[in-house]
């Protein structure tokens, strides 16, 4: 088998393996599988064919916004990745790049074409300064990155909540004043485009960061040493190359695309800025869609939107009697079948081999 | 008595084998009219790959109780052949035998059962597991619910002894060395009955007394009834273990011989398809200006020890000046000091004229220092990248390869395509083959190849042939007496002790981490260089009774 159509091709049947399981589970709930299916064509389109309910472009809005956020943080973790680095902190990175944002967005006043820029500009800086210093204990002290990060995700949380009820104050503990205008994202013409969604204008930034993270990972003499550093360090210093500052600078990078996701959800999917009880796991997702993704921009953007239609299919699910687990249960035996994927590569092997044999015998 | 089966006597056949070169037997089977024993028949063997056909109606047929050499250069289909009969690839064409019966190999777990044992080249073991525990893992023996470590213990001493392993089984494998670890994997087979021993070039990472006592050890498990098939591209081992020899070229078979009636030339002809000169026909140099100067450097090896003791040396222009010395002598901290992986504790490092000593590898690299790392997975390569990346390792910021930043794709598979083609490095997929799929000799072959070309002015050279064939060194040993005539100055670091007095201009004897001896390579011999490697004896220009390492430059 060519290595490009394995590449594609595996993370396929990890997704295909992931719906069996969760059919399997249906089934053993006492509900028909089919359910689950209609549910998804439901969040990506509206349409419903148990009520007849005809094409919405309201649920496409629904399912690109639960995708947008994910996509940013799974390249975040992706990045980091390819320079050979486990970076956790995608969360946390994504929350002071939302407080960055909502300072930006609450304190400044301008016109739009400098408002909403200096917030993402904002967002972007936060976030590469939440990745910079794992980073930086990283290629200065050897300190384990992992450790640093998850930690710095319960520093990040605290900082959020503080900043929000102390500074930029609330009167329900929840939230901070609205955003004037012209900080958003949020669009009242997408809105009424997609009947009445949240659909805004982040899904811009989005494309842009998966293009900027192809063509710095592929096309760049930066990209070339990063992979170099990642793959194989020693080699990497053979060479010349500064390990330690790319260890920085692709933290600081991973950071960025995580702080911009905060910018997307909070002056996007809200006009606000929020103090959040605990963690919503945007981080963690990313972790997913990067795994499934194969790190890579074009496998990033399918598995987050794969990933964004099932969190939208959940409460849909959820409402034709399905638990609301099993999309946590398909994606996570997604990605467990990614992780497997040595495993069914041998399987497919095994199975062309078989094939090979069996032709053998009819000629003979 | 070397073995205890009944090897056909070299006198029997070809009566005129003492006169003519070799008795090539290309005709099977070659033992005519004699009543021979094969235990492992692979007849017809074909077996293609994307591109490539890496075994074509190869056919080899090994006698129970001999050491049967499988000889090719690098990229022959010796370990494709040998995956073949392990299990690890089915033959497109071809069949094999074992003790006369038809086999099917279909995955090394049947090639365990059938008697087949392998040796690899790169070890699989637990390093902080001990030996026995290493030996019996997939196999435990078990005592209730636990493990039986003892009586394990036992039987891997038991066999150890019988064939003069001195393995201590208690030992963990990250205390003991590289030939000992060797020898738990030959135990490992053993434990397992192996009748069949696959040994996938043994010597590469041995010194020359492991050597030495892997053919004893060889030997004892003939003697013992064992059969072996050494997979090899060095002459020496051969003539001095192996009965019989196959070789290969280009993924054909060129023939089958008694290894008595085959002289190290012919064979080398046979293998690589033209004439080979052994000896690197070189001018005498012509030294001119000191280009590397080190002057009372000290280093810490890995384990916070000083490796490298207040060394002085200088390399002029135009020539080579060997190093050569037994294994961790401190011949890798000396290089990696100067060349700057690692940081010296004191001492100077003179590059021309500029203290090179605090630079970083960047900044040595663009003075004109170059590099052939002595672990060319380790440092040498990144085994992901394409072989076309690995090629642009040190420029790939620079003109032609990137342009503002931006990789110049087309340059950079050029550049792949010409390098290729000049130094002729094998690969399945040309410049896009990932370097992990390349045989350890072509991506060794990359890495000279790189280096070479970059055409630097000191160039500091570590093992430059461990595991290549003797085509290959032939070419790379050529390309470095070039570059010395060049005018550049050459540092060679090598275990092999011929390859040192071969190429080398004046060779200096580490040991202990100083440097015991200097001496003209034209006016020193083996015997010389050995006592002087074992620290039994100093010879230094210039130097005082009981004498320093210094003012020997």
């Amino acid at each position: 088998m060519k290595k490009r159509t394995e590449k594609v091709l595996l993370p396929l049947i990890a997704v295909f393996l992931g719906f069996l399981l969760g059919s399997i589970v249906i089934l053993l709930t006492g509900r028909s599988p089919l359910t689950m299916f209609a549910a998804m064509l439901k969040a990506v389109s509206g349409i419903d064919l148990s009520t007849g309910q005809s094409f919405n472009p309201r649920y496409i809005g629904e399912f690109v916004i639960q995708s947008m956020p994910i996509i940013l943080t799974g390249l975040a973790f992706a990045f980091a990745s390819r320079t050979g680095l486990f970076s956790i902190g995608a969360e946390g990175q994504l929350m002071v790049g939302s407080l960055a944002a909502t300072a930006i967005a609450l304190m400044v006043h301008a016109p739009k074409a400098i408002h909403l820029p200096l917030v993402l500009l904002a967002s972007l800086a936060a976030g590469a300064i939440w990745g910079g210093i794992p980073g930086l204990l990283k290629a200065r002290f050897n300190v384990h990155e992992v450790v640093v990060t998850i930690m710095l995700n319960y520093v990040a949380l605290h900082l959020n909540n503080f900043t929000i009820l102390n500074i930029f104050g609330s009167q329900d503990r929840v939230k901070t004043a609205f955003f004037p205008e012209s900080a958003l994202l949020k669009d009242s013409f997408l809105e009424g485009i997609t009947n009445g969604s949240r659909l805004n204008w982040g899904f811009i930034p989005v494309i842009l960061a998966l293009l900027v993270f192809s063509f710095i990972i592929n096309k760049t003499t930066f990209g070339f040493s990063l992979r170099a550093v990642g793959y194989n360090k020693e080699a990497a210093k053979y060479a010349g190359m500064k390990v330690n500052r790319n260890i920085v600078l692709s933290m600081m990078i991973a950071g960025a695309f995580a702080g911009l996701a905060g910018a997307v959800i909070t002056t996007g999917t809200f006009n606000f800025g929020r103090a959040l009880p605990a963690a919503e796991g945007y981080g963690f997702d990313g972790i997913a869609v990067a795994l499934v993704g194969a790190n890579e921009a074009g496998g990033i953007l399918f598995a987050g939107l794969l990933f964004g239609m099932l969190k939208a299919a959940q409460p849909l699910m959820q409402s034709q009697g399905i638990p609301k687990e099993i999309v946590g249960i398909i994606q996570a035996s997604i990605v467990l079948f990614v992780a497997m994927q040595y495993g069914i590569q041998l399987i497919l092997e095994k199975i062309s081999k078989k094939k090979a044999e069996a032709l053998e015998g009819e000629q003979q | 008595m070397r073995f205890a089966s009944a090897l056909p006597d070299p006198n029997a056949i070809g009566t005129g084998a003492k006169t003519s070169r070799c008795a090539i037997l290309t005709q099977l089977p070659y033992s005519r009219g004699r009543e021979v024993a094969f235990i492992i028949e692979m007849l017809n063997i074909t077996k293609d790959f994307p591109g490539i056909r890496a075994n074509d109606d190869i056919t080899l047929q090994v006698e129970e109780g001999s050491i049967h050499a499988l000889l090719g250069e690098n990229g022959a289909g010796k370990s494709t052949l040998m995956s073949i009969l392990f299990g690890l690839y089915r033959p497109d064409h071809g069949k094999i035998r074992i003790r006369g019966k038809d086999v099917q190999v279909s995955d090394p777990n049947v090639a365990t059962r059938l008697g087949i044992g392998m040796v690899h080249q790169h070890f699989k073991l637990v390093h902080n597991f001990t030996v026995t525990e290493n030996i019996i893992l997939g196999m435990e023996p078990r005592k209730g619910p636990l493990i039986d470590i003892r009586s394990a213990e036992a039987k891997v001493e038991a066999i150890s002894k019988l064939y003069g392993l001195a393995v201590d089984p208690r030992a963990k494998i990250e205390d003991i060395s590289v030939g000992m670890q060797q020898r738990v994997e030959i135990l490992k087979m053993l434990y397992r009955d192996a009748e069949m021993l696959i040994f996938d070039e043994p010597t590469a990472v041995l010194t020359p007394q492991e050597i030495h006592e892997l053919m004893q050890i060889m030997r004892r498990l003939v003697a013992e009834g064992k059969t072996i098939l050494l997979i090899t591209h060095k002459l020496k081992e051969i003539k001095e273990v192996a009965d019989i020899c196959t070789i290969l070229r280009r993924g054909k078979l060129i023939g089958t011989m008694k290894v008595a009636d085959a002289s190290e030339e012919r064979m080398a002809e046979m293998m690589v398809g033209r004439e080979v000169n052994f000896h690197v026909s070189k001018k005498r140099g012509a030294p001119g200006d000191v280009r590397l100067k080190v002057e009372n450097l000290n280093v810490k090896n890995q384990k916070g020890l000083l490796g490298v003791k207040n060394l002085s040396l200088e390399v002029r222009a135009g020539e080579v000046l060997g190093i050569c010395g037994i294994d961790g002598n401190g011949q890798t901290e000396l290089v990696q000091a100067i060349t700057g992986l690692t940081k010296a504790e004191s001492g100077k490092i003179f590059l021309r004229d500029k203290d090179i000593s605090r630079l970083s590898i960047k900044e040595r690299t663009s003075l004109g220092l170059g590099h052939i790392p002595e672990d060319r997975q380790k440092h040498g390569l990144v085994l992901d990248f394409t072989l076309s990346e690995n090629f642009i390792i040190h420029d790939y910021y620079e003109k032609p390869y990137a342009h503002w930043g931006v990789l110049n794709k087309g340059a950079i598979r050029q550049n792949a395509q010409r390098l290729i083609g000049e130094f002729d490095v094998r690969s399945g997929q040309g410049g896009e083959t990932p370097a992990r799929s390349m045989s350890g000799g072509n991506q060794q072959k990359a890495i000279v190849a790189r280096e070479i070309d970059r055409s630097p002015e000191v160039f500091v050279i570590a093992q430059p042939t461990r595991g290549l064939d003797v085509g290959a060194i032939e070419y790379i040993h050529t390309r470095i007496i070039a570059e010395r005539d060049k005018g550049k100055a050459v540092l060679l670091v090598s275990l092999e002790l011929d390859e040192i007095m071969d190429i080398s201009d004046r060779i200096a004897v580490i040991f202990n981490g100083e440097i015991v001896g200097l001496v003209e390579a034209n006016a020193t011999d083996e015997n010389e260089l050995g006592l002087m490697m074992s620290g039994a004896l100093r010879k230094t220009p210039n130097a005082r009774p009981d004498s320093s390492t210094r003012g020997i430059a």
